[in-house]
């Protein structure tokens, strides 16, 4: 922690000086106690993930479980369960990669060519795609699915999640092209290279931190996904995760503290393993190589 | 290997800027030549256009038989190497090198001995497999230019090639680059701001300034023989003085001073008509005691320039007024002294004009020029010196 709390000077003890001493050392522990309060709120459900899975009769408080595997076992007898984690990361996946493909062209485009109000486009697009996949246009979304013949069907769901995703994401991915000095694909294109040799040799690479970004964020918006699909696919075997959690009731109707907080484990593992993953293997570095 | 032509070539940028205006240029097969001007000249859209990164409003390019003004830049033959060499990052040394002859389909073995051959000429074998990242300035700009030699290309465009090295560095590259450029004998065009680097590399120098060209010539012509009063000033490390003067009898008065007509300027002026007097710092000799057709003035600025010195000194001129001989006018002119003769700030100095060497300019441009030949060369390397 911190050891500014200094003892109060030998040589000259006056009483103004330790006075000021403690009230600073009153203010550290104040705020020491402050901090250690917020991490407590932020942390404590996550430690009740951390041990909830592994109580035999968890409840909604966190606590030194008494240590049993029986929950898991119960969640691989329903059938759901696991196919619906399977589900979630095609979704996740499906989406990712539409939004990481569409998003880098669109970007790249806008970045290299002056479009006039390319900028109001741009924030007006992202203003836009919000609503997109907001809670307001559920109706319209469902009733044009539907007459697409998209419903229960998980290209729908994924064409939606990718309409709602790619303004966001070209708006991010435009400003690491932006960044990238355009005599690299100028000096590409002296030798003769292809707009698409370019984009794959030069572009993509370059803004590879960019584009794992824009991956991650698309993979962790979708697994966080209920509403889409919860409306537009309608049996459970195709259901994500998200939304099979929503069915994890005791046959009282009480949620099913036991298949719920496992469940919420082997949920968030994923995306947290992904995290972890894609920063060490793509972290936001630049090699150089452009002399500025 | 070819040589360039350009006809009219005019480049208009969507915001109305003129970069390029109606410009006529031929660049000889196998010639190192050198774009020269100050930064907004117009020398590096000159370049751009004709590696095609530019697309010209007007006028034409021809590199060799063909006509290459609409020919996008991978058809024209042309390898460029750019200011920040641009090598692509997340690529080793030998992919850098071997990128064009990927682009053209050359199947990765041979591509792959090919740069390993390109880079061993040009001292870079043993970093083959090192990424730019990890290497100097001067390593970056060697790959820079291995990668453009390894397309065999007929023209070599480089954009400002040394001034991302240091200076030590750069004099270095400076020699390395002409050298190279006499053994592969291909046309090569540079662009440069430093006047010093235009005289020690190139064949030919075109002078430029706002979109158009105002001389073109060997360094030698530009450097003695400055067409108009813009070159006189750019070109040289120590510019050259430019002093308002006046046509009396044979002679030239420069306020109470009076000098001798330049020889071949007799019959191509007038008496009583004003006009600039041009002569470089290295062209003036500098006497501590009084001598005839000298200009004379007290000893303002002294620089020391390792081998000489520049020294200023501050002069009686013309004032702009016909008639008005009060003195009012003052004009500041430089001279290179040697070493060992270096005069004291406060000393009153006479300079006086080697023969054969002044210059006479009539509304900016040249009037006469002395003959070049039987010359004494400039005094030290002050051109040379960068």
């Amino acid at each position: 922690m911190t050891t500014t709390a200094a003892p109060a000077p030998t040589t000259e003890p006056t009483g103004e000086r330790s006075t000021f001493a403690v009230r600073h050392l009153l203010a550290q522990i104040g705020r020491y106690t402050f901090l250690c309060a917020v991490l407590g709120f932020f942390a404590l459900p996550l430690l009740w993930l951390a041990t909830a899975p592994f109580d035999d009769t968890p409840t909604i408080t966190a606590s030194l479980p008494r240590f049993t595997l029986d929950n898991f076992r119960a969640l691989l007898d329903n059938p759901y369960a696991l196919s619906s984690l399977l589900n979630s990361v095609y979704l996740a996946a499906g989406t990712a990669a539409l939004v990481v493909t569409f998003a880098a062209l669109a970007a790249y485009a806008l970045s290299r060519v002056r479009v006039p109000g390319r900028d109001a486009l741009l924030y007006g697009l992202l203003l836009l795609s919000s609503i997109v996949t907001g809670t307001a246009t559920m109706v319209p979304l469902f009733e044009l699915a539907f007459r697409l013949n998209l419903i229960d069907s998980r290209l729908g769901v994924i064409l939606i999640l990718s309409g709602g995703l790619l303004p966001a994401a070209i708006f991010i991915l435009k400003d690491f092209m932006d960044s990238t000095p355009t005599s690299y694909e100028e000096s590409a294109r002296v030798f003769g290279a292809s707009p698409l040799q370019i984009m794959r040799h030069i572009v993509v690479p370059l803004v590879r931190p960019g584009l794992a970004t824009v991956g991650v964020w698309a993979v962790a918006n979708v697994w966080g996904n209920f509403l889409v699909p919860f409306l537009l696919l309608r049996g459970p075997d195709k259901a994500p995760a998200a939304v099979i959690m929503y069915t994890l009731y005791t046959e009282g109707g009480q949620a099913d503290l036991r298949l719920l907080s496992t469940f919420s484990l082997l949920y968030s593992l994923p995306v947290a393993l992904m995290f972890v993953f894609v920063s060490s293997r793509y972290g936001f570095r630049f090699h150089g190589g452009i002399k500025r | 290997m070819s040589a360039i032509t350009m006809r009219e070539l005019t480049k208009v940028y969507p915001g109305g800027v003129r970069a390029l205006d109606a410009l006529d240029l031929e660049i000889a097969d196998g010639e190192f030549f050198a774009l020269l001007g100050p930064s907004g000249c117009g020398k590096t859209t000159l370049l751009r256009t004709i590696a095609g990164l530019e697309v010209a409003s007007g006028g034409s390019v021809r590199i060799g038989e063909r006509d290459v003004t609409n020919l996008p830049p991978g058809k024209r033959d042309v390898a460029m190497v750019f200011q920040d060499y641009a090598l692509f990052p997340h690529m080793t040394v030998r992919d850098n090198i071997a990128y064009p002859l990927r682009i053209k389909k050359v199947d990765r073995r041979s591509r792959g001995s090919k740069a390993a051959d390109t880079a061993d000429e040009l001292g870079l074998s043993g970093l083959l497999e090192r990424r730019p990242g990890q290497l100097s300035g001067g390593q970056q700009q060697r790959v820079a230019l291995a990668r453009a030699m390894a397309c065999h290309p007929q023209v070599f465009l480089l954009d400002e090639p040394l001034s991302n090295l240091d200076a030590r560095l750069r004099l270095e590259a400076r020699t390395f680059l002409k050298r190279l450029q006499r053994e592969l004998g291909v046309t090569t065009v540079f662009v440069t701001h430093d006047q010093a680097e235009a005289l020690a590399l190139a064949d030919r120098i075109a002078v430029m300034e706002g979109g158009r060209i105002r001389q073109v010539g060997t360094p030698t012509e530009v450097f003695r023989r400055p067409a108009n009063t813009f070159v006189a000033g750019f070109i040289g490390s120590t510019p050259m003085n430019l002093v308002d003067t006046r046509v009396q009898g044979d002679g030239l008065a420069v306020g109470p001073a009076r000098l001798p007509l330049p020889n071949d300027a007799h019959g191509q002026v007038t008496d009583g008509e004003r006009l600039v007097y041009g002569i470089r710092p290295e062209y003036l000799d500098y006497s501590p005691t009084p001598v005839a057709s000298a200009l004379t003035g007290e000893v303002v600025v002294v620089e020391n320039l390792g081998s000489v010195s520049l020294v200023s000194l501050d002069v009686a001129a013309d004032d702009t007024e016909a008639g008005d001989d009060t003195g009012a006018g003052r004009t500041s002119v430089q001279v290179v002294v040697a070493e060992g003769g270096e005069p004291e700030p406060g000393d009153t100095g006479w300079v006086v004009p080697r023969p054969g060497r002044s210059l006479l300019y009539r509304d900016g441009n040249l009037v006469t020029a002395t003959a070049p030949a039987g010359v004494p060369a400039p005094r030290a390397d002050a051109a040379a010196r960068s």
